[in-house]
């Protein structure tokens, strides 16, 4: 919550600054203190809470399905085999819609997709300062300055993460191009369209930024969407500080917000979830 | 909002959690579904097979009724022929059996009158003779006239 001392500005960079620890010259190992010591870490830097999140919460969906994978039956199903299956349908469903050709990975890979990623932003509808509030409590048990705690609890909202993802996906659209087509197919789809051997240079512009367009498109998509979803939320937090009216009308709209918001992080996954089978379908196809 | 190494790791965590759920999630669950999918299809085709099984009992069960009643409806009417022929038989042997009475009966009457006429006739003859003897009243040599009597007696 906006506190006296605290502008409003600080709020909302406390909000987007991520527990990142890394090297700083002068201190050696140690988490970073304010945004700009975050920047300064460079590149060998590890935002600590968008990765105990997100792995967190995969590790939470992968330990549930396997433990309803452990106990499957062909028969009658329990509420939990119920559940798992009709996700399971979901995803096949979608797999089988969008892509043609046969590859045992591309089911599971929607399925972890969707499943994470949805779990990801779900994070975004716990209230915006619970969680931050609550760990810089308990690292003030420990000494520490809690505005100099950070805490982001939604790993869709840092770029780190969707960029991971997609580029994954962009490393097996890569691989399986590769494979599938050999290298000259996938070199000759680069260069050859759509405008013949005789427009090699056009060719492989227009290719290669439809081909990279992908995991940008991809991670920016995700990214941006939660991001200003969060951003939102932040904003309509700053108003509980403030009057009595301010606070009832900023309950209202985080209300609202979030019944809307439910509707955009089920978005959010299945487009991800999509984008990827649609991708790998490309991949996979001989003929241009 | 700096990119750094968090990248990298969440592409190693996303390869591991992608390896995970292909080996141990996946293919488990979606062989309990194809394996479900299978039942069903036995159970409806087994359903499919029950039906048109009990359609052909009822059938048979059916054509077996019906030529059960054919085959009642015959044995009745064989019954009833074989009354009928009965009824006749028993009809024509008491018929016979009152005519063969009646024959014997006339017959044994023609007898009765056939001898109680043969007697009268004898008891006339000696009557005659007796009458005659009257008559005459003189001896008669009856075995003198004994043919004559007896001509008398069969002219009567």
């Amino acid at each position: 919550m906006a506190t006296a001392e605290l502008t409003a500005s600080d709020y909302i960079q406390h909000h987007l600054t991520n527990l990142t620890l890394g090297w700083l010259p002068d201190q050696g190992l140690v988490f970073a203190h304010n945004a700009e010591e975050a920047a300064a870490m460079g590149f060998w830097a590890l935002h600590i809470d968008s990765l105990l999140w997100s792995i967190g919460l995969g590790y939470l969906f992968l330990i549930g399905f396997r433990k309803v994978a452990d106990n499957v039956t062909a028969g009658v199903p329990g509420r939990a085999q119920n559940f798992v299956e009709w996700i399971i349908d979901f995803v096949n469903e979608n797999v089988r819609g969008s892509f043609s050709a046969k590859n045992d990975m591309v089911a599971p890979l929607a399925l972890t997709i969707f499943a994470w990623v949805f779990l990801m932003n779900l994070m975004d509808l716990v209230p915006v300062d619970l969680i931050p509030w609550a760990f810089g409590q308990f690292m003030s048990l420990f000494g520490a300055d809690p505005h100099h705690v950070f805490m982001r609890v939604v790993p869709t909202t840092d770029p780190n993460v969707t960029f991971g993802m997609a580029l994954a996906v962009f490393f097996l659209v890569l691989y399986y191009s590769i494979k599938i087509k050999g290298v000259g197919g996938f070199v000759g789809e680069l260069t050859l369209h759509p405008f013949g051997k005789f427009g090699i240079p056009a060719n492989l512009v227009l290719e290669g930024i439809s081909l990279l367009s992908k995991p940008l498109s991809l991670s920016l998509r995700l990214f941006g969407n939660m991001y200003a979803g969060e951003m939102i939320f932040i904003l309509v937090a700053l108003m509980y500080g403030h009057n009595m009216v301010l606070s009832l009308s900023g309950g209202a709209l985080q209300l609202a917000w979030a019944i809307f918001h439910i509707l955009i992080i089920t978005l959010q996954a299945f487009i991800f979830m999509v984008l990827t089978i649609v991708y790998l379908d490309m991949a996979h196809q001989t003929d241009h | 909002m700096n990119i750094n190494l968090t990248l990298i790791s969440q592409m190693i965590a996303f390869a591991i959690f992608v390896a995970f759920c292909m080996k141990y999630v996946w293919p488990p669950i979606m062989k309990a579904l194809d394996e479900r999918a299978t039942k069903i299809a036995e159970g409806l085709a087994a359903a499919e097979r029950g039906q048109q099984e009990q359609e052909i009992g009822r059938q048979k069960a059916l054509e077996e009724m019906k030529a059960a009643k054919a085959k009642a409806a015959d044995i009745v009417a064989q019954a009833q022929k074989r009354y009928n022929e009965v009824m006749d038989e028993a009809k024509r042997d008491a018929q016979g059996e009152a005519d063969r009475i009646k024959t014997a009966a006339h017959a044994e009457i023609e007898q009765e009158t056939n001898r109680a006429r043969e007697e009268l006739r004898e008891r006339m003859a000696a009557l005659a003779v007796a009458a005659a003897e009257k008559v005459l009243e003189k001896e008669i040599d009856a075995n003198a006239h004994k043919a004559l009597i007896n001509s008398f007696a069969k002219q009567l």
